[in-house]
């Protein structure tokens, strides 16, 4: 059985990029753990020697021409951003 | 006349191709019976002034004797398609006041044949559920009732179901990436396919898990399945993975002739603890197909067992990256940020506001899956058992097997709230009958083909070959006859 504690909780959640309070991390833990139990019936299946699949359909991938397709947008590409200004998307201070 | 909006998408097209009524008719009942649905909470954005555009534009295209199957019928939208205008939000408050520049690939085909577009669909959030309750607009409701309690429509394409079962509309588009379209069909007593992944362009749809995501149609028969399917169907420059194969014309495929056909019964579908119900009906099923001289054949597809967990390896972790993309900086949701708040905290602080507790446990369970020292024990050993999967499958149909016939979902519909405490792994069961078939990218159909003992409509699935909906569809049209499923909810809403 596989055992999140709480400290790894913490950095999964920290690499997805989810603030999750102090006081929710045993429960997530508790969920995480669960669900990679689950998932652990995996590893009675023999793989040796097993392609792993990358494309459920055996096709090739169109290719297109290198080139431009489209531009000029720029006001449709920041008509929904939370904060635009003068042409960009505006965030916090990234660079002191 | 009335109740236009109880046609079927193939009724109503031949009623309008003769002149006998309008495509104006047809909206404005379908607009009307929607107000009347609040209870049902199945459209969460409604489009009536579109609507009635298209459905004028749609009249005058079909009196010049140019309109396609489609022209004229209203249809509901789920809400993970992005459509140009209308809110577009997955059902998620990360989403929240985002409307697209851009319409999706799929629902643009329908709206270029001239079906109108009534609304946008309720379904989990980022169509990560099975019976509707992620949603940030709040659980649908089934119109199937049985005793005081309100049921799940199933989902995530729950409120496309929940709306063509109470006919809000002829038809709805639903997706499926692993068992969306078919579960809350089976639990509404309406068809939903899943065709073979490729047959449609995922441009456009939010996406949760690529390798995985179909779209598909959810009507009242499968004659209409048909019908939409073919619309919906077709290669798109903008979807590298969709095919470039011409789209047959599905519903003259519906001959009703299966004679010949090999229909495999695959024994490992025989789970533990399965309803009697659904075991029946499943032998009846067998029985349908046999008499109309099909060959019922007993398969095996031996890695059946291990699906599930290979699918919630596979597709959280397609997920992760998928919604890394919800940051707060493009679109949608930011999160007031606190004095001296950098990236890094806008980022989690709008993640956390912004995605639900079953969206925040999947994206989680991805990030840990793909993390260094874990690729290969998780998602790497997953992708190998898919591979296994899916030859389990090719072995099938090597044997000259034409169709697999199964049982769609474990159980009827059941209570909202009802898996509340339950462990998250108890929900994920209710796709156990259905993610084997995305897993190995093929074609599957669910059929009402019974009520239970409580009066809840159980279905079966159909699952083809790969790009064979022709025929799946044939089959299943020929199941639906024999079954005769012709039971409705009654209105009580």
């Amino acid at each position: 059985m596989s055992e999140i504690d709480i400290e790894t909780a913490r950095k999964v959640a920290h690499l997805a990029r989810i603030a999750v309070p102090e006081d929710n991390l045993p429960a997530l833990a508790q969920d995480l753990s669960r669900i990679l139990t689950f998932m652990e019936e995996l590893s009675e299946v023999d793989v040796e020697g097993v392609e792993p699949m990358t494309s459920v359909t055996p096709m090739r991938l169109k290719r297109r021409k290198d080139g431009v397709t489209d531009g000029n947008i720029q006001t449709k590409i920041l008509s929904n951003a939370p904060d635009a200004r003068e042409g960009f998307f505006a965030v916090p201070k990234v660079v002191e | 006349m009335s109740d236009l909006n109880k046609l079927t998408i193939a009724e109503a097209r031949d009623l309008l191709r003769a002149g006998d009524v309008t495509s104006v008719a047809l909206t404005e009942a379908c607009l009307e019976a929607i107000d009347g649905a609040g209870k049902l909470n199945a459209f969460v954005h409604h489009t009536p002034d579109l609507a009635l555009e298209r459905a004028k534009a749609a009249d005058d295209r079909l009196k010049s004797g140019d309109a396609p199957a489609m022209c004229g019928i209203p249809v509901g939208i789920k809400d993970l398609f992005c459509t140009q205008g209308v809110d577009s939000q997955a059902a998620s408050r990360i989403l929240e006041g985002f409307r697209p520049e851009y319409e999706s690939t799929v629902s643009a085909q329908l709206r270029d044949a001239g079906a109108v577009m009534l609304g946008k669909l309720n379904m989990d959030e980022f169509a990560m559920g099975s019976s509707n309750e992620t949603s940030v607009y709040g659980n649908v409701v089934n119109p199937w009732k049985v005793d005081a309690r309100d049921l799940t429509p199933g989902g995530s394409s729950g409120g496309s179901a929940a709306a063509v079962a109470a006919d809000l509309c002829l038809a709805a588009t639903g997706t499926d990436t692993g068992g969306s379209i078919r579960q809350p069909a089976a639990f509404t007593g309406t068809v939903g396919i899943k065709p073979t992944y490729g047959r449609c362009s995922r441009w456009g749809i939010v996406a949760f898990a690529s390798s995985l995501d179909q779209a598909g149609p959810m009507t009242k028969t499968v004659r209409d399945a048909a019908i939409m399917l073919e619309a919906m169907c077709g290669h798109d420059p903008k979807d590298s993975t969709s095919a470039d194969l011409t789209v047959p014309d599905f519903e003259a495929m519906l001959t009703g002739d299966i004679r010949g056909q090999k229909i495999g019964i695959p024994r490992e579908y025989r789970m533990e603890g399965m309803p009697a119900e659904i075991e029946k009906l499943w032998a009846q099923g067998a029985e349908m197909l046999r008499d109309a001289g099909a060959e019922i054949v007993d398969i095996s597809l031996p890695h059946t067992k291990y699906a599930l967990p290979t699918y919630y390896v596979i597709a959280p972790a397609e997920a992760s990256s998928n919604l890394a993309r919800y940051d707060g900086v493009r679109y949608g949701h930011r999160a007031k940020l606190a004095q001296g708040d950098g990236i890094t905290q806008m980022y989690e602080k709008t993640r956390a506001e912004g995605f639900g507790a079953e969206v925040q446990r999947r994206v989680m369970i991805g990030a840990y899956v793909l993390s260094a020292g874990f690729y290969d024990a998780y998602y790497n050993r997953a992708r190998k058992v898919r591979t296994l999967i899916k030859r389990d499958f090719e072995a099938a149909f090597a044997t000259g097997i034409d169709a697999i016939l199964t049982p769609a979902t474990p159980s009827a519909a059941f209570g909202l709230g009802e898996m509340a405490e339950a462990d998250p792994v108890q929900m994920y069961l209710n796709d156990v009958f259905t993610v084997t078939v995305n897993l190995a990218g093929l074609p599957g159909i669910s059929v009402p083909a019974g009520l239970d003992a409580q009066g809840l409509p159980l279905g079966l699935q159909l699952i083809g070959r790969p790009w064979e909906e022709g025929a799946l569809l044939k089959t299943a049209h020929v199941l639906e006859a024999a079954a005769g499923f012709v039971s409705k909810p009654e209105k009580w809403w």
